[in-house]
């Protein structure tokens, strides 16, 4: 009976596959700084929605950057694309499967699939990798099949992982600089970080009007408890 | 004016039932004891709820669309381009959460003073009634996102019905309509989320409250107040719930709704509980995410399953335990032998093994949340076990041992005698 109990105790039950985990750096996002979100937008159409589409967000949405119309016309929109119409992509899933082994993934709410940090972080720890197929690899994501879409700004980068002697412990990662980008590390550092506050921006348009508006109601509801809470007192003064 | 308006309502009464005198009967004149505390809030707050989550999701089905292709979309597009949508979309989803916790409190409640005994048994079964058909509710409600976490914890839901032995895979393919969860499957959960449920769950509110009305409410005290009458014939410690209780719950829905509004303006996702981050990737059944976590509401029935071994491969042991921990709710009124209702007056034993289930209930919820892998393994003395799972097996044992030893430690429990009425 107790090995019966043993076993039913530890029998051991599917094991997971943990991913190596990269320490995430922390993304100094700011959902109301206006500048950096229209140098984010620039950023993704320029480099981004060549593959990656954005097939629910709406170009005249980026009204809410502080754009008008015709700005968004003339500087973001680079296909043939109305303004009123969604971010889509010419390549479809098929060709993107053909190209890089997987259809790149719609980039509408990957601020809210993905954390800020992981973006930030996975943006920034590209490397050259003569065993992938693109060429590049990526220390958060390993084995990624997107290549490193803003390399002309960053560089070149080599990685060396140096794992832990006992095993446990997060192993070592020690960079080296293969060429220069056009950006020195602060610029591409800002450039990634007004990207990510865009991609989170743009997996929820509404959230700063949503903190707006809630400001306002909670307000409310503590004036109507006032009211609630005096009427309550008063019903319940004669009950002993 | 006044007596043409009178006149019509004597028209109406006199051909129907009349509403005056059912309000009298459920508001004016039903008696409800006096001391109700802050537990009895959330009786009428699950109804509050109910209300937001129906309202919502009347506004919500006029743009969603109940099709493989579109659904995932057409939520965006909810979030984005609807006027007001993405404020509909997060009553509706933080409500479903909230649904459970205020149903969760008000279960507890019921354990807490004996809600569930004699004379309240049919109260206490038609509310375990509603919660399984909550759970149902929010499953299939929980598809119709089509996120990756939406399909693939219905794949995982629906595949346990197929380790049922003899009809398993039969009982699985009628439920999904398919091999696979797909369009069939979401169209039928769509049916029973907006119209099939939320009948049955408005028909098992009105049992639950008219068995209620009959028998009338519990409180903190655990005393019948229908044993005092005073001259006029009602309960000394009665009074009626309107006004005086419908003025205390609108005061504690208002606080309610502040908390509610706390989380749907500023952190509508929970830190993931509420909104699955991975539920922002759209359904794809050709790939399988590494952790497939059920919404918190139902990770403690999640771990259940999870602790209990294979037995010849077969998951079903699994998926029986899971089943008879929520069923179980149904024979606690007969389980509970103590002469006492509340726990005021209960005995050291009651009061302990309330207070591990509360804790175990907690810790199965959280495991249920996390990979088994989440507290590390034991060392090769114990064959390099997940902690996690023994510790979900230890809890799942508590679990059960609260019910099933109920029998036994509620009869030799030390009791207080109850007083004669109730106290303030």
């Amino acid at each position: 009976m107790k090995k019966l109990l043993l076993a039913i105790l530890f029998v051991p039950a599917l094991a997971w596959a943990s991913e190596a985990a990269y320490r995430l750096d922390r993304a100094p996002l700011d959902a109301k700084d206006l500048l950096s979100l229209q140098a984010g937008a620039r950023t993704f159409v320029n480099y981004c929605l060549n593959c990656h589409g954005a097939q629910y967000m709406r170009y005249n949405r980026l009204t809410d950057l502080g754009l008008t119309e015709a700005q968004i016309r003339d500087n973001l929109i680079l296909t043939g694309a109305k303004v009123g119409e969604t971010m889509k992509v010419a390549l479809t899933e098929k060709d993107g499967k053909a190209m890089f082994g997987a259809a790149p993934p719609d980039l509408t709410v990957i601020g809210r699939a993905r954390s800020a940090d992981w973006l930030y972080t996975y943006l920034r720890t590209f490397y050259r990798d003569s065993k992938s197929p693109t060429g590049w690899n990526n220390a958060v994501y390993p084995q990624v099949a997107m290549p490193h879409a803003l390399w002309s700004l960053q560089g070149e980068r080599a990685l060396e992982i140096v794992p832990a002697k006992d095993g446990h412990s997060p192993a070592d990662y020690k960079w080296s600089r293969i060429s220069a980008g056009t950006q020195n590390t602060v610029q591409y550092d800002t450039t990634v970080r007004d990207l990510v506050n865009f991609l989170v921006y743009m997996g929820e348009p509404a959230a700063n009007e949503r903190k707006r508006i809630g400001i306002v109601v909670l307000f409310v509801l503590g004036i109507l408890f006032i009211f609630a809470y005096a009427l309550k007192k008063e019903y319940w003064k004669d009950v002993k | 004016m006044a007596n043409r308006l009178t006149a019509l309502w004597n028209w109406f009464d006199a051909r129907m039932p009349s509403v005056a005198e059912e309000f009298r009967k459920h508001m004016t004149e039903y008696y409800a004891p006096k001391n109700f505390n802050f537990w009895y809030f959330f009786g009428a707050l699950s109804i509050l709820v109910l209300a937001i989550q129906i309202v919502s999701g009347i506004f919500l089905t006029m743009n969603y669309k109940p099709d493989a292709n579109l659904a995932f979309g057409s939520v965006e597009y909810i979030m984005r381009d609807v006027p007001g949508g993405w404020l509909i979309r997060y009553i509706h989803s933080t409500g479903g959460s909230a649904f459970f916790i205020v149903v969760y409190l008000h279960m507890f409640r019921g354990m807490l003073y004996g809600s569930y005994k004699q004379p309240r048994e049919l109260v206490w079964i038609f509310g375990v009634l509603l919660y399984l058909t909550l759970m149902a509710e929010a499953f299939m409600g929980y598809l119709l996102p089509w996120g990756q976490m939406s399909y693939w914890g219905a794949q995982v839901i629906v595949n346990l019905f197929a380790s049922v032995p003899f009809i398993g895979p039969d009982l699985a393919l009628w439920i999904r309509g398919d091999y696979v969860v797909g369009d069939a499957t979401l169209n039928r959960f769509f049916a029973l989320h907006v119209i099939a449920i939320p009948l049955v769950l408005l028909g098992l509110v009105a049992a639950h409250i008219l068995a209620l009305h009959d028998v009338g409410s519990n409180n903190p005290d655990g005393v019948e107040i229908k044993k005092k009458k005073g001259p006029d014939g009602h309960p000394l410690d009665g009074i009626p719930f309107h006004p005086y209780y419908t003025v205390k719950d609108i005061a504690g829905a208002v606080v309610f709704m502040m908390l509610f509004c706390v989380v749907m303006f500023f952190v509508p996702e929970m830190g993931g509980y509420f909104l699955e981050y991975n539920n922002f990737i759209p359904a794809d059944p050709l790939k399988t995410p590494a952790h497939i976590a059920p919404v918190w509401y139902f990770t403690p029935y999640y771990s259940i399953l999870r602790a209990v071994p294979p037995l010849f491969t077969s998951q079903f042991p699994g998926v029986l335990a899971m089943g008879i921990a929520v069923l179980i709710l149904f024979f606690l009124p007969w389980l509970d032998r103590s002469p006492v209702k509340s726990i005021r007056y209960r005995g050291i034993f009651y009061k302990s093994a309330l207070a591990i289930f509360v804790v175990t209930f907690l810790v199965l919820g959280y495991l249920g949340t996390e990979p088994i892998t989440v507290w590390g393994q034991f060392g090769p003395w114990l064959g390099n076990a997940d902690v996690a799972t023994v510790a979900a097996r230890i809890f799942t044992a508590l679990y059960f041992a609260f019910f099933l030893l109920m029998p036994w430690y509620t009869a030799i429990d030390p009791c207080k005698p109850e007083p004669d009425r109730v106290t303030m």
